[in-house]
């Protein structure tokens, strides 16, 4: 098992935003996070990403607890992660967005005596990894300047571009029209099952959720509500009277 | 594989040159060509602009703005007179060495406290330790000689050049190159800096500081450094100053000072590499020519401050680079 | 045990004139987010506005023979220098501060930085850099016996006025209609926009307010100590240990925070007179540490 918390507790006030979720991934899946909005998920992705500390419970990844490291820390045992609002360096290039992940990765971002111009193979790789999502066209563009839908692809690209076990994508359709929805999706899917890196998406759009996830898990309130297949997770009640509204007839 | 963005910078490099030697060849023939007044207020400038290159590493590129970085610019100076008070070094080197070192103490534990925190608190938080610094010079008179200061004689430079005679001469000499070969070193370390992965790093948690920590960097510990380095730059401007002074007081660590540097800085430019230089050496003479004119020197400052940042907020560099801009575009 | 009640004293006669100033930056930045970093200046401007108000009745009545003035009289005349800060601010944030909302906080700092420096030699062009005084106030309350040590009695006026202050804010706040919207529009200005709030009138009377309360500070502060240059300074550096114990955006935590500092810094005085600064910052250093919002504070 790649990631595993064990009841985990954040609490916002009065508020209990996760509430005792015990939430699995394993290596290699890729695996849908659903719920209406206010159901804990992107809580939960800041607790295991770090941006949060939680109230109780504990966060092991590859068998090691990390419930006490930095972000940084985590980025380093390889647990990265995208925003759904996207969140980049606006004015520098998408070419320099990517290349900064490479550097830090590599620790290089300590270096002060040397010319970061300088370092071939680290643009050659952020060239490399923005030909692999389709924009190394767009390599010389400013972030600013690109398309809702090039952003969120570029946000992944910079999250990838840490070479991560696991790597949280918080809603990367959000946003973007229906017409360039497949295609995000499907070079998303393509890199990261080709790499055998795990991934969990945060997803409102049920095609996008069908279509791409080996396994899904329904937050209510704070607290898981079900877990399983696709095909499972269609036929469950809760799940239908909840999120998608009426049970379906068939 | 497209090199198109690997080179680009290549030709901002080449158009750099294409202005900074000229410069440079101005810096070198000026003793020859004006007075020895022009040439050591010059040197003012140049001791000015090493302060203001370290100020901005804070300011322009991690978006941290101090207002008290006086106290290293005073750290380093006062090195300098207690080294001659106390030791009797009269090596420019030692004292060059020296400065470094307390001031790579004093922004350590001064760092520790100040890069907690961002924006109004991290300036008070600067400005306030500075403070007591300055208050902390008048307290302990009996080292720091109060309000009268400390005398500092000429220095030996490389252990051969001294000032034995004609003060002025030396000064606008030997004294000039030796400060002008050490700025021309600064600029060029800080450029390094500057374009290195760290420096790419301290803009990152400038622009976006949580897309940098998801980026792996750890914001804490780069500010600190950013902190340190800057300190140090200033505090051998101090160091670099106080012979050309010939003496060392209290208010150079007064926050008044501070606001001098921050604005030579804003006056230039804080988004550009040039800017503070440019602040620096054009504020050096604004201020020897105003200083005759009127008392109200604050006054003078505080309004241009306010006017720039309504009115011209890139500063010098910065709008000269628009109007370039704009007339390359036609 | 006379000198621990003088003590104690001293020390809320501090806090009173630390809240005032304190308090005004809060709640300034509690409903603009703006830091002025001019606003300890704004305090001494209150200080030399009353000293000179004050000073010049004197003279007016002393002038002809040897009455002196009533004490009455002065007291009319002493918030002048309240009055003066406030209309400062007034005018200040609708020409100058408002256009710097949206921007980036640098400039922000460094408008109201160059305001500082315009502020401090203001002051010094119009009153000259000595010391300004208005003892015959201060001398004219006389002075109380506590035990076996004389006080003065004017500063029961500053701890008076301290409390005063404290009690009618916070129903100002709490209790009035305008404080609703006040809180409103500092919780949520788009929302409160959207609601009918003329949002640049809550802006403008909300600075004026905090002006007013460093201008208070000042004028009733100074027939006790002179104005005196650079007491600005000291006083922005000062209440934001304040706002840093106490959390900024808090009045709560500004009274909170005014007096801690009072204490400490009389407990300071009182055993170990030089390092007395270093002790309030150690204090503020501590708070962050463990609290890096302060006590009370709102990020």
């Amino acid at each position: 098992m790649l990631l595993e918390t064990r009841g985990l507790v954040k609490q916002f006030g009065e508020f209990r935003a996760v509430d005792g979720v015990a939430f699995r991934v394993q290596d290699g899946e890729v695996l849908a996070l659903i719920g209406s909005n206010g159901a804990g998920k992107t809580t939960l992705v800041n607790l295991i990403s770090g941006l949060l500390r939680p109230d109780a419970g504990s966060i092991h990844f590859r068998g090691a607890d990390v419930t006490a490291q930095s972000v940084h820390e985590r980025i380093g045992a390889g647990i990265a992660r995208s925003f759904q609002l996207v969140n980049l360096f606006d004015q520098l290039s998408a070419l320099d967005n990517v290349a900064l992940s490479i550097f830090s990765r590599q620790g290089k971002t300590r270096k002060l005596w040397a010319l970061a111009e300088a370092d071939r193979p680290v643009w050659q790789e952020a060239l490399e990894i923005l030909a692999t999502f389709r924009m190394d066209a767009k390599a010389a563009v400013p972030a600013g300047g690109l398309s809702q839908g090039e952003r969120k692809l570029l946000d992944v690209a910079v999250a990838y571009a840490l070479k991560p076990k696991l790597l949280f994508l918080d809603e990367p359709t959000s946003g973007v029209s229906t017409r360039e929805k497949s295609p995000i999706m499907d070079t998303i899917a393509s890199v990261v099952r080709s790499e055998g890196i795990s991934a969990a998406i945060i997803e409102h759009d049920m095609d996008v959720v069908f279509g791409y996830s080996d396994r899904i898990v329904a937050m209510h309130q704070g607290t898981i509500l079900a877990d399983g297949t696709p095909e499972q997770i269609r036929r469950d009640e809760r799940v239908l009277t909840t999120l998608i509204g009426t049970p379906e007839a068939r | 594989m497209s090199t198109a963005a690997v080179t680009l910078p290549q030709r901002t490099h080449v158009r750099t040159l294409s202005w900074a030697i000229p410069a440079l060849v101005i810096l070198v023939a000026l003793p020859w060509v004006a007075g020895e007044y022009q040439t050591i207020l010059l040197a003012y400038g140049l001791v000015m602009g090493i302060a203001a290159l370290g100020f901005n590493l804070l300011l322009g590129y991690t978006g941290l703005l101090s207002f008290g970085h006086s106290a290293y610019f005073g750290v380093g100076a006062y090195t300098v007179a207690l080294m001659v008070k106390y030791l009797g070094v009269t090596s420019m080197e030692l004292f060059l060495v020296g400065a470094v070192g307390a001031c790579v103490l004093v922004t350590a534990i001064f760092g520790v406290a100040c890069v907690r925190y961002t924006r109004i608190f991290f300036g008070i938080l600067t400005m306030a330790l500075s403070q007591v610094l300055w208050s902390l010079a008048f307290k302990f008179f009996w080292v720091t000689g109060g309000t009268d200061g400390l005398r500092v004689p000429t220095p030996t430079l490389l252990g051969v050049v001294a000032g034995k005679g004609d003060k002025i001469a030396f000064l606008a000499t030997a004294y000039y190159y030796y400060v002008l070969a050490i700025f021309v070193v600064c600029v060029a370390v800080m450029w390094v800096i500057v374009n290195s992965p760290f420096g790419r790093a301290l803009q990152a948690i400038r622009d976006n500081e949580v897309r940098a920590a998801f980026v792996g960097i750890q914001i804490r510990k780069y500010r600190w450094v950013a902190f340190l380095v800057s300190g140090v730059f200033t505090g051998l401007a101090g160091a670099l100053w106080v012979p050309l002074n010939g003496l060392t007081t209290p208010d150079i660590m007064h926050w008044t000072f501070s606001g001098e540097i921050v604005f030579m800085t804003v006056l230039g430019g804080f988004r550009s590499f040039t800017g503070p230089v440019i602040g620096a050496i054009v504020f050096n003479y604004l201020k020897t020519y105003a200083v005759g004119y009127t008392v109200y020197w604050q006054l003078l400052l505080g309004v241009v401050l306010v006017v720039l940042v309504v009115s011209l907020p890139t500063g010098i560099v910065g709008s000269a680079e628009r109007l370039w801009a704009r007339r390359r575009s036609r | 045990m006379d000198i621990l009640a003088i003590h104690l004293l001293n020390a809320l006669l501090y806090a009173s004139v630390l809240f005032l100033i304190a308090g005004g930056l809060s709640l300034i930045y509690g409903v603009m987010r703006i830091v002025n970093l001019a606003h300890g200046n704004l305090y001494a401007f209150g200080a030399y506005v009353s000293a000179w108000a004050v000073g010049g009745v004197t003279a007016l009545v002393t002038g002809g023979g040897t009455s002196a003035p009533s004490t009455a009289l002065l007291l009319l005349v002493l918030p002048a220098g309240a009055v003066a800060a406030a209309a400062v601010g007034a005018v200040l944030e609708p020409t100058l501060l408002r256009r710097f909302y949206k921007r980036a906080e640098e400039y922000q700092l460094l408008v109201t930085f160059g305001l500082l420096m315009i502020i401090d030699d203001v002051i010094r062009f119009i009153w000259g850099p000595y010391p300004l005084s208005a003892s015959a106030l201060f001398e004219n309350f006389g002075s109380v016996t506590v035990g076996e040590v004389i006080y003065p009695t004017y500063n029961f006026l500053v701890i008076a006025v301290g409390g005063l202050a404290a009690a009618f804010l916070w129903a100002f706040i709490y209790k009035t209609r305008f404080g609703v919207v006040l809180r409103a529009t500092s919780q949520d200005m788009r929302m409160s926009a959207a609601l009918g709030v003329n949002v640049n009138r809550v802006y403008v009377q909300a600075f004026t307010l905090g002006c007013l309360m460093a201008g208070l500070a000042g004028a009733i502060i100074v027939p006790s100590q002179s104005a005196v240059l650079g007491m600005g300074v000291d006083a922005l550096i000062l209440s934001f240990i304040v706002v840093v114990v106490g959390g900024l955006g808090s009045l709560e935590g500004a009274l909170l925070g005014a007096l801690i500092v009072g204490v400490v810094r009389e407990a300071g005085i009182a055993w170990f007179p030089e390092i007395e600064l270093a002790v309030l910052y150690l204090i503020a250093a501590l708070v962050l540490l463990a609290r890096p919002a302060g006590l009370f504070g709102r990020t």
